[in-house]
């Protein structure tokens, strides 16, 4: 649902920013954007409010150290070790869910990308709640700069998600996981 | 020495006290007029009873001196416009049917204020469903109030104090049962309701002009004077929503146009310098001086290519990734 919730915004973001009326038409493309964007945002604060009280935030607890190392090790086995052979130097157990790169570029969106986006969205939904103008720039402008940039970040982050998951034991297994949220 | 610096700090003060004060003051010409034209009442011989009478004073007769005096008009002596004949008191009652000048008698052809290009507006004028439902009933004087005009999208550079000012022209009537029955019979208009379909309404209405929608873009003039029947109207969102917005020509034209200049007290701007402004209103070296937004309007192209080099960059990997797999298998 989450995942549904962005590609909409995604979408019609896109449909907005270039005005185009290839899926939606402009008007139609401001409500479903408003609509999915408030969705996502209830579903953010499910999840965030989850991680803060059941085990599954502890996949999301920053580990300063050797940090470097360990995600040199995870790019060094995405760029050649996989392609020798190797093994997966962080496979997933039910003590690690997410390997290095994974968890920090998780953690990077979900704490910081995704909470950006929402409250630009959110001001956006609002002008009138945005500073009149910084140096002679409308705020609102700003803002909405400020937002597609985020959201430009975030559908990024979607694209490497999506094809780093058919990584896996078959192509498809991990997309498996992701709809139903158990890895085999 | 405190006491010297006291001094020149209210010198200083005064100084600019004294200046706007003087400037708004009302000609010597006009004090016996104004004198009872600001009452609420007037006093009156009657000749039937042999008694001076004290009598409310017609609300629309009262001027507002201050607004006078600022607006284009402010220096003019009363009987400029109105009868000699005003000098006498009490006024003679067949004066109140006098013809009053409009626009044209006095800046048709007027090379002083070419640039406002009165024959032009009135040209558009006469093609507007104004012009056309009621002929030369509708004066510009319907909108346009002689005793108080400013030209505020030539003099603002804000952008939201020129919106107030022309959407409060055609709410003067059109929200406004008293001077819309002046023109027609029909009910007073539902604004909110006939406006339902429009989004964010409320914003639309504080942020851009009736206009926009209800008149044809006239990229030569300051301000687009052929309103449309209602019909005719824009509903289509992307005209003002994409990068190309009609709102550069009209709208946003005349803040460009200020901010460009540095200077809002000057005025004379060229039709070239209009063109110019409402051209060159997106390019790089001028996208961050302009309080201008608009959803799908405000794309930057330097954003946008470094969007696309990311986002082919990211696609390229992606395939090299798995090109390799595949042939590693």
């Amino acid at each position: 649902m989450n995942a549904l919730c962005i590609i909409i915004l995604i979408v019609t973001g896109l449909s907005m920013h270039y005005s185009t009326s290839i899926l939606f038409k402009f008007e139609s493309a401001v409500a479903v954007h408003n609509i999915s964007g408030v969705v996502l945002t209830i579903f953010y604060f499910v999840f965030f409010v989850g991680n803060l009280i059941t085990e599954n935030g502890k996949f999301y607890q920053i580990k300063t150290k050797g940090l470097k190392n360990r995600i040199q090790k995870q790019i060094k086995y995405y760029v050649s070790g996989m392609f020798k052979g190797e093994t997966s130097p962080y496979p997933v157990t039910a003590n690690r869910k997410f390997n290095p790169l994974q968890k920090y570029s998780y953690i990077g969106v979900m704490y910081i990308l995704v909470p950006l986006v929402i409250i630009t969205g959110f001001a956006l939904l609002f002008p009138e709640t945005i500073i009149e103008e910084v140096y002679q720039v409308s705020g609102v402008m700003l803002t909405a700069i400020f937002h597609s940039i985020v959201g430009f970040f975030i559908m990024i982050f979607l694209f490497v998600h999506l094809y780093v998951a058919s990584i896996g034991k078959s192509p498809v297994s991990n997309y498996k996981s992701m709809v139903t949220g158990w890895h085999s | 020495m405190l006491s010297l610096i006291r001094a020149i700090l209210l010198l200083f003060v005064f100084s600019f006290l004294v200046v706007p004060v003087k400037s708004q003051m009302v000609a010597e010409e006009n004090k016996l007029c104004i004198e009872c034209h600001i009452s609420q009442s007037f006093t009156i011989h009657n000749d039937w009873t042999r008694m001076d009478e004290t009598r409310l004073m017609n609300p629309f007769y009262i001027l507002d001196t201050v607004r006078f005096v600022n607006g284009v008009h402010g220096a003019f002596q009363c009987i400029d416009c109105h009868s000699y004949e005003y000098e006498t008191y009490p006024h003679n009652g067949e004066l109140k049917l006098e013809p009053l000048m409009t626009c044209i008698d006095c800046h048709g052809g007027d090379d002083t204020y070419a640039s406002y290009q009165f024959d032009k507006v009135e040209e558009e004028f006469e093609k507007s469903i104004h012009h056309e439902l009621l002929g030369d009933q509708f004066t510009c004087s319907k909108c346009h109030d002689q005793h108080y005009y400013t030209p505020t999208a030539r003099t603002s550079s804000n952008v939201k104090e020129i919106v107030e000012y022309s959407n409060n022209m055609c709410l003067s009537c059109h929200d406004n049962m008293i001077k819309y029955q002046l023109v027609s019979d029909k009910e007073k208009p539902q604004l909110v309701q006939i406006h339902d379909w429009l989004p964010n309404q409320e914003l639309h209405f504080n942020r851009v002009r009736c206009i926009e929608c209800h008149t044809v873009v006239q990229d030569s003039l300051m301000v687009s004077h052929n309103i449309l029947p209602k019909e005719k109207a824009t509903k289509n969102c992307v005209e003002c929503h994409s990068s190309n917005s009609v709102l550069q020509a009209s709208l946003y034209k005349y803040q460009n146009l200020r901010l460009r200049s540095g200077n809002a007290e000057n005025d004379s701007v060229s039709s070239s310098e209009v063109y110019s402004g409402s051209f060159q209103f997106l390019s790089m070296n001028n996208i961050f001086s302009n309080q201008y937004y608009v959803i799908g309007a405000s794309r930057i192209p330097l954003l946008n290519t470094i969007f696309v080099l990311i986002f082919g960059f990211t696609v390229a990997g992606i395939v090299t990734h798995a090109i390799f797999r595949f042939l590693k298998k």
